[in-house]
């Protein structure tokens, strides 16, 4: 057993740290909303490797593991970036998956930063991909349809962009033709493939939301005083922070161990991603809640930036489900499908 | 990083389970369950034979165990109930003895520990003090050539069979709170000590012990005079790191067997979706209950303190099994109401017995807002 993390996964944190310390700092988040995207950051991005980094080598990626990938997704998580790093990841290993021209086409296009390509979380429903991940500002999605994964181009001819709560760029896509990735039994499980995927790292943003947003909250209960000495001396307000602070430890370390156990291509891959999940957004939830609640009325201000973490919590892991959702799918793993 | 134990450590646990399956037996099961017992002599002894006891000290003849060793074994314990409550509570003591008692003490009490054949219960807490220790009453008065001591004691658990209670007793009574404490081992066979039982929800018999005008040889001081405060800490030290999820895996194996055991319609419980999601939130309670208690265990393999981690294991793993008891016997239906002594329980009354133990865990070795407290002053800055 070991439980640290390696020198250049040290490294690897201290880089991006630095990188969305200078970039994606509250005042560039609030600039970049309602939209959620700042082509300035997401740029930086790309031209760093940050969403090819999970490519295997041969294909042209750094061959990052995914306990790599949910490091950095903390960190886009602590500061509420605004540029979708998880999806456009997922969809990078996926395309490098897929042995067909038109994915390795499409991937080199990413790898060269020409597009950027994202990934539709939910299946699409009479040919259209709601609230896709990304949507609003990609060049392209992978999406299942029935048991066809498709790659489809997407433009303002096709979509609609949707104001929404986590200021995500999510939009409505209307499928039209596209293009075939692969099809049958085989294209369903590599989308679950990049479900797990895409569940695990999004519980590594909700660490990275929670995380932030209980530090908001501990700083705001020193510094406050009512009743003649800091609120965070007063148990009712000092125990839930406490609570989230062993939540956030533990759901930190379920998601390391489910991104671990997926590396391997070990049994309970799908079930840890999907308990990961669960108990991460679970998390991100009510710390969110907690720290906004500790500010008093400021917490319900606009101008206080635990109200950015709050709705990002709700708003970036819901775009695929709720923590039942995801209980559900532990289960599946855990005893099989339910007959 | 690495979440797997290593080859020699699983290796261990095969071995643990294979002694255990030869000396647990069900009817020791039985009678330790219907008498309230978390020990047994017999049990004590084999432990002591492989040097399981004390397995992290050097003894001539056998191999030292590591951390990890040592976290499994008190896993599998766990999980199985074994009765080994006394014999960990030995050690707590010994450990102390060990760092600060005497020559004397130290050669007539730690190899008979080591072994199984002397055991210590813990005299902490009283009526009027629980969490708030420092707040202790019993007072041992200097009298020529030893103490008298005078005071009662709650929670003495197993000390109706030790030889010995850990006593925390007051030796200067101007002092206050934490300063003026000494710390001492009991005979329980010296006149003036009375052990009385306390029965209680989970089925575990404790005790009151009361000590009236007890005459204590000063040779059973166990930390100097004054300073039973740190004697205390360092027999606390790493009471918090104890496996305490190991009780829930063991409830939710009952219930998942039961779930997968066809009903009278037929149809296993296991096939309803509501029913699997709530295991599925079990067992995920459970994993990261898991994991927390071996953070602990990993951090003190490469000697750090876990000063927040600690309290965080204990209070995560403990509040899980609340929530995880209440909710396997809610989901199992009126069915899990038949008594673990019933012949007709569900899964011999596993989940049955785990809702009233559940209570229990919560409060001793710290209550869960003790642990919030330190938690949020350790790990969140917040001023006490």
């Amino acid at each position: 057993m070991d439980l640290a993390l390696s020198d250049e996964q040290q490294e690897l944190v201290a880089s991006f740290a630095n990188l969305l310390g200078k970039s994606s700092s509250p005042e560039q988040v609030r600039a970049a909303e309602p939209r959620g995207f700042d082509p300035a950051l997401w740029r930086t991005l790309v031209d760093t490797g940050t969403v090819t980094m999970g490519v295997s080598e041969e294909r042209g990626g750094w061959g990052a593991s995914l306990l790599d990938l949910t490091l950095v997704a903390e960190l886009v998580g602590r500061a509420a970036a605004p540029a979708p790093v998880v999806e456009a990841q997922v969809a990078a290993r996926l395309l490098a998956a897929v042995d067909s021209p038109i994915a390795l086409d499409a991937l080199g296009r990413v790898l060269a930063g020409e597009q950027l390509v994202s990934f539709a979380v939910r299946p699409a429903t009479d040919g259209v991909a709601e609230l896709a991940p990304a949507g609003a500002v990609c060049d392209a999605l992978v999406v299942l349809d029935g048991d066809t994964l498709r790659l489809v181009p997407v433009s303002d001819a096709n979509r609609t962009a949707v104001a929404n709560l986590g200021s995500a760029p999510l939009a409505d896509v209307r499928l039209g033709e596209g293009s075939i990735l692969m099809q049958g039994p085989a294209a369903v499980d590599r989308f679950e493939t990049a479900i797990d995927e895409w569940l695990i790292l999004t519980a590594a943003t909700a660490v990275g939301t929670g995380s932030i947003a209980l530090e908001i909250g501990c700083a705001y209960a020193i510094e406050r005083k009512a009743f003649g000495s800091p609120i965070g001396a007063f148990q009712a307000i000092a125990h839930p922070l406490a609570d989230d602070a062993t939540n956030l430890d533990g759901a930190r370390l379920l998601v390391q161990e489910a991104a671990w156990e997926l590396d391997r291509a070990a049994d309970r891959g799908r079930e840890l991603a999907a308990m990961a999940f669960a108990f991460a957004s679970t998390t991100a939830e009510k710390t969110t809640y907690d720290s906004l609640h500790t500010h008093g009325g400021y917490g319900f201000m606009l101008e206080y930036d635990i109200q950015l973490h709050w709705r990002r919590a709700r708003g970036w892991p819901r775009v695929w489900g709720d923590a039942d959702a995801a209980l559900g799918r532990a289960a599946d793993a855990r005893y099989g499908r339910a007959r | 990083m690495d979440f797997d134990w290593d080859d020699e450590t699983q290796r261990f646990r095969e071995e643990v389970r294979q002694f255990l399956a030869q000396h647990l037996t069900p009817e020791l099961e039985d009678r330790l369950y219907q008498q309230g017992q978390t020990h047994d002599d017999d049990f004590a002894a084999a432990l002591g034979e492989r040097n399981w006891i004390a397995g992290d000290w050097p003894r001539e003849g056998f191999d030292l165990l590591g951390g990890a060793q040592m976290h499994v074994l008190e896993e599998e314990f766990a999980r199985t109930e074994a009765p080994y409550y006394a014999v960990s509570t030995s050690m707590m003591v010994a450990k102390v003895i060990r760092a600060v008692g005497s020559d004397w003490l130290k050669s007539e009490i730690l190899p008979r520990v080591v072994t199984g054949d002397v055991t210590i219960a813990l005299g902490m807490s009283e009526p009027e003090a629980g969490s708030d220790v420092a707040a202790v009453q019993t007072r041992a008065r200097a009298v020529e050539g030893g103490w008298m001591v005078d005071g009662q004691k709650m929670f003495t658990t197993n000390a109706n069979i030790t030889d010995f209670v850990f006593l925390l007793a007051r030796t200067d009574p101007e002092s206050e709170r934490h300063r003026g404490l000494t710390t001492f081992l009991v005979p329980i066979a010296s006149d003036g000590f009375e052990a009385q039982a306390v029965h209680t929800v989970s089925g575990e018999r404790t005790n009151i012990t009361y000590y009236s005008d007890l005459f204590l040889e000063d040779r059973w001081r166990t930390s100097e005079v004054g300073a039973g405060w740190q004697s205390l800490m360092m027999a606390l030290q790493d009471e918090h790191s104890a496996p305490f999820c190991a009780h829930l895996g063991r409830a939710l194996d009952a219930a998942e067997q039961w779930a997968a055991e066809p009903g009278a319609d037929g149809h296993a419980p296991i096939e309803q979706a509501e029913i699997r999601r709530r295991l599925a939130k079990v067992a995920m309670d459970l994993e990261v209950a898991r994991l927390l208690e071996r953070r602990t265990c990993w951090m003190e393999s490469i000697d750090e303190v876990p000063i927040a981690e600690g309290p965080m294991s204990k209070l995560f793993s403990t509040e899980a099994i609340v929530r995880g008891a209440e909710e396997l016997t809610a989901l199992v239906g009126p069915d899990a109401l038949r008594s673990r002594t019933d012949p007709t329980a569900v899964q011999a009354g596993r989940i049955e017995h785990l809702l009233r133990f559940s209570l229990g865990t919560t409060i001793y070795a710290g209550t869960s807002e003790v642990q919030r407290n330190i938690i949020a002053q350790r790990r969140c800055g917040l001023p006490r």
